[in-house]
C-alpha cells in the first residue's frame, strides 16, 4: 500500500470525493500527500500552528482535549479542517488508535483545493452541518 | 582508501550493521565510531558515494557549497553554506567539499561530490565491506539475520541507508516502453527529436533543461501543476537551475507543459503515441513523439523488509519511522540517509524537512548515532551544564547560527532541560521533544511560514505541557536583538529560578 493508482481507488470510495471523475481523483491523489502514524502517535497537536486537513484512508484516530478522549474518527472521516479554515491552532490532539493512514493537505493549500473542487467543498459542508446538528441536539 | 582489497567485516555476529555506502551510511558510521560503538558496514557498491556515483544524469548537483561565505570555512556555522560536506568533529575529514571544487560553479559536479565522499571515507577512516550485497532479512530470536552475497550477518540493530534509489514507473499501460530518467546517458541522442517527459519534478525539468539545445520539441506532463522552489520557499518544487524550460513554456518558445493524466503509451512504427486527459476538464489529447521518458521518481529498495512487518507509505514507499528513525512497526530496524525522510516531523504548513538531501540527513545521522549509542550500547550522552543567566543568549545564538536548525527547520531543535540544573541536551528531533514528555525544558528551532518569514520557534515544556512561542522574524536572520531577548524571557517565564528570571530579562 499504496501507489498513487491505489490511492485513487481508495478515495473514490470515500463520501468526500464520491462525486469526482477518475481524472479529478488522480489530480486529488497528486495534491494530497500520504502519511502513516503508528499506534499512539500524535497527528494533530493542540495549540501548535501550521497544521493541515487530514482524511483517514485506513484506521482510527482519537480526539483528545487536554489528554481526555472525546471521540473517535474512522475511515473516510476528516479532521483539521476547522483549524485550516479559521487559521487557528487545533483545539484538540488527534492521536492514532492503531496503525493510521491519512491523506494530508497542508493549510495553505486547503482554500485553493476547495475552490478548485466545489463539489468536495459541498460534501465537507454537509459533514460540518451534520456535526453541528448533532452538537445542537446534544445541547438540547 | 578502505577499499575492496581489504574486505573488512566478514560474515558473523555484530552489535550493529549498517547497509549502504552513500553519504547517510558514511556519516552514521563515522559518528558511531566516534562514540565507540562497534559496527559493520556492508555495501553492494564497489566504492563510496551511493547515488552520486551515477546521478544526477547531467552531472551537476542541485545543492550548493559556497567557497566564500559569511562564516569562516571549517567552522560549525559555515556548514549552513556548505550543503555537501559530511560532518567530522575535527581533523582533515572536516569540510572536505569546498577544497575539491574547481570554481566553475557553486554547485559541485557529480564527480566532485563522488570524490568528496570518497575523501571523507578515507580521511575519517570509515571502513566498508564493498561488493557485499544485502539480499534477505529474517529474525532469529532477538537478532536480525541479514543474508548477503558474502554470507549471514547477525545483529540486534540493523540500519538501512540504501537510498530512495530504485527507478519507479506508475502503472500506466505502455509506460514500460519509456526509458526511465535513471537510464539516460547523452543529450545528443535526442537531437531533432520530439520528446515527451512524464513527470514534473526536478528530474523531469533537469532532463528538459539538458535537452533544450537538442530536442525539436519537449512536452512535459503529469496530473499535478508545476511547483517552483522559489514559490514554495522550500526544496519542494523545481529548483531555479531547472526553471529554463518553464520560461520557454510561458514565453511560448516551444516547450509545452501540461496538467494531464497519462492514460496510455503505445509504440508506433517510428515513435510513440501518448494518450493524455487534462486534469481540469478531462479533455483527451494524443501526442505522437519520437521518445518518451519516465521521470516518475524512485522508490526505497527495501527488499523483503515489508515481510518482516516494516510499514511503508507514499509513492516513494518510504518506511514509516519514529522521531529517532526507527521503523514505526519493527523495533531494532533503523534508517539513515534519504530514507530518514520517513520520519516526517511536524511538517508545519506542509513544509518538509531536508532529510531527503545531504545537508539535512547528515544531521539526522549524527543524532541517530547518539541515540543508538545511548539506547542500545549504554554510552551515556555527554551533556554540559549552562549558567542559567546564559540560557537566553545560548538559545538565540543557536537560532541564529546552528546549522542543524537552519538545514532541518522545525525538525531538529536545540534542547535544554531545566529541572534543577540548566543542562544542554544537544540536538534532538523536535517531534520527540513535543510528544515524548519529560522534565521542564526548552527547545529552540528555526521555522518558516507560507509568507516566507523565517523566525526562531521556542517550545517550552512545563509540568508536561508544551507551549509554542514564535519570535519575530528578522530581515538579516539575526535573532539576538534586545526584542528577541525580551520575547524569549517572556516564553521562559516561570521556568527558571526567580533571581535568574530577572537576570535573563535584563540580558542585553
Amino acid at each position: 500500500m499504496p501507489a498513487q493508482a491505489e490511492v485513487v481507488d481508495v478515495i473514490a470510495r470515500l463520501a468526500l470525493f464520491a462525486d469526482l471523475s477518475t481524472a479529478q481523483l488522480e489530480g486529488v491523489a497528486h495534491v494530497f500527500e500520504e502519511a502513516f502514524f503508528a499506534d499512539g502517535t500524535r497527528v494533530l497537536r493542540q495549540g501548535l500552528t501550521g497544521s493541515g486537513l487530514y482524511v483517514i484512508l485506513d484506521g482510527e484516530a482519537a480526539i483528545q482535549v487536554d489528554g481526555v478522549e472525546r471521540s473517535t474518527l474512522g475511515r473516510g472521516e476528516f479532521f483539521g479542517e476547522i483549524s485550516c479554515l479559521l487559521d487557528e491552532p487545533p483545539v484538540a490532539d488527534i492521536v492514532a488508535h492503531g496503525p493510521l493512514r491519512c491523506l494530508v493537505l497542508p493549510r495553505p493549500q486547503v482554500q485553493p483545493f476547495l475552490t478548485a473542487y466545489p463539489i468536495v467543498m459541498f460534501r465537507m459542508l454537509q459533514a460540518e452541518a451534520r456535526k453541528l446538528r448533532n452538537t445542537t441536539k446534544w445541547l438540547e | 582508501m578502505a577499499g575492496v582489497e581489504e574486505r573488512p567485516f566478514p560474515a558473523g555476529d555484530y552489535d550493529l550493521v549498517i547497509v549502504g555506502s552513500g553519504p547517510g551510511a558514511l556519516q552514521l558510521s563515522y559518528s558511531l565510531t566516534r562514540l565507540g560503538v562497534r559496527h559493520a558496514v556492508l555495501s553492494q557498491d564497489e566504492a563510496p558515494g551511493g547515488m552520486f556515483r551515477k546521478w544526477p544524469v547531467f552531472q551537476r548537483l542541485l545543492s550548493w557549497t559556497k567557497p566564500y561565505a559569511p562564516q569562516q570555512r571549517g567552522t560549525r556555522a559555515y556548514e549552513r553554506y556548505d550543503w555537501n560536506s559530511l560532518l567530522a568533529d575535527d581533523g582533515p575529514a572536516r569540510c572536505v567539499m569546498p577544497a575539491l571544487m574547481d570554481g566553475s560553479s557553486y554547485f559541485p559536479s557529480r564527480p566532485e561530490m563522488e570524490r568528496s565522499l570518497a575523501t571523507f571515507a578515507e580521511r575519517a577512516g570509515v571502513h566498508v565491506r564493498y561488493g557485499c550485497r544485502w539480499e534477505s532479512t529474517r529474525r532469529d530470536g532477538d537478532r536480525f539475520v541479514l543474508g548477503t552475497s558474502d554470507g549471514d550477518y547477525r545483529t540486534r540493530v540493523a540500519v538501512f541507508a540504501v537510498g530512495v534509489a530504485e527507478p519507479w514507473r506508475p502503472p500506466i499501460p505502455g509506460l514500460e516502453l519509456a526509458a526511465h530518467y535513471g537510464e539516460q546517458t547523452s543529450a545528443e541522442s535526442y537531437a531533432d527529436k520530439r520528446v515527451f517527459i512524464v513527470g514534473k519534478q526536478n528530474s523531469g525539468f533537469e532532463l528538459a533543461s539538458g535537452l533544450l539545445s537538442w530536442a525539436r520539441q519537449i512536452i512535459i506532463a503529469s496530473p499535478s501543476p508545476t511547483k517552483l522552489s522559489v514559490n514554495t520557499r522550500t526544496l519542494v518544487g523545481v529548483r531555479a537551475r531547472y526553471v529554463q524550460p518553464w520560461e520557454d513554456y510561458v514565453l511560448a518558445g516551444g516547450v509545452i507543459i501540461l496538467s494531464a493524466a497519462i492514460e496510455e503509451v503505445t509504440r508506433l512504427a517510428d515513435g510513440f503515441r501518448v494518450k493524455t486527459r487534462s486534469s481540469d476538464k478531462g479533455i483527451e489529447k494524443d501526442f505522437e513523439v519520437d521518445s518518451v521518458i519516465a521521470a516518475t521518481g524512485f522508490i526505497a529498495p527495501l527488499r523483503d523488509l515489508s515481510e518482516l512487518g516494516v510499514a511503508t507509505f507514499g509513492q516513494s514507499r518510504l518506511p514509516a519511522q519514529t522521531p529517532f528513525w526507527e521503523s514505526a512497526t519493527v523495533p531494532g530496524i533503523y534508517f539513515a540517509g534519504t530514507l530518514s525522510q520517513g520520519a516526517a516531523g511536524l511538517k508545519k504548513y506542509g513544509i518538509p524537512s531536508n532529510s531527503g538531501a545531504v545537508q539535512g540527513h547528515r544531521y539526522n545521522a549524527r543524532v541517530l548515532a547518539h541515540h543508538l549509542a545511548s539506547r542500545h550500547f549504554g554510552v551515556a550522552p555527554q551533556r554540559s551544564t549552562l549558567r542559567a543567566e546564559d540560557l537566553a543568549s545560548f538559545l538565540l545564538a543557536e537560532a541564529t547560527r546552528a546549522p542543524e536548525l537552519w538545514h532541518q527547520r522545525s525538525y531538529l531543535a536545540r534542547v535544554v532541560s531545566l529541572s534543577g540544573e540548566v543542562v544542554d541536551e544537544g540536538i534532538a528531533p523536535l517531534t520527540h521533544f513535543v510528544d515524548a514528555g519529560g522534565p521542564d525544558a526548552v527547545a529552540v528551532t528555526v521555522e518558516s511560514n507560507p509568507a516566507g518569514d523565517l523566525y526562531p520557534a521556542v517550545y517550552t515544556r512545563r509540568a508536561g505541557a508544551i507551549s509554542e512561542h514564535l519570535l519575530e522574524p528578522d530581515p538579516l536572520y539575526e535573532f539576538e536583538s534586545p526584542s528577541h531577548h525580551v520575547a524569549l524571557a517572556a516564553a521562559l517565564e516561570g521556568l527558571l529560578p526567580e533571581p535568574v528570571r530577572a537576570g535573563t530579562a535584563k540580558t542585553r
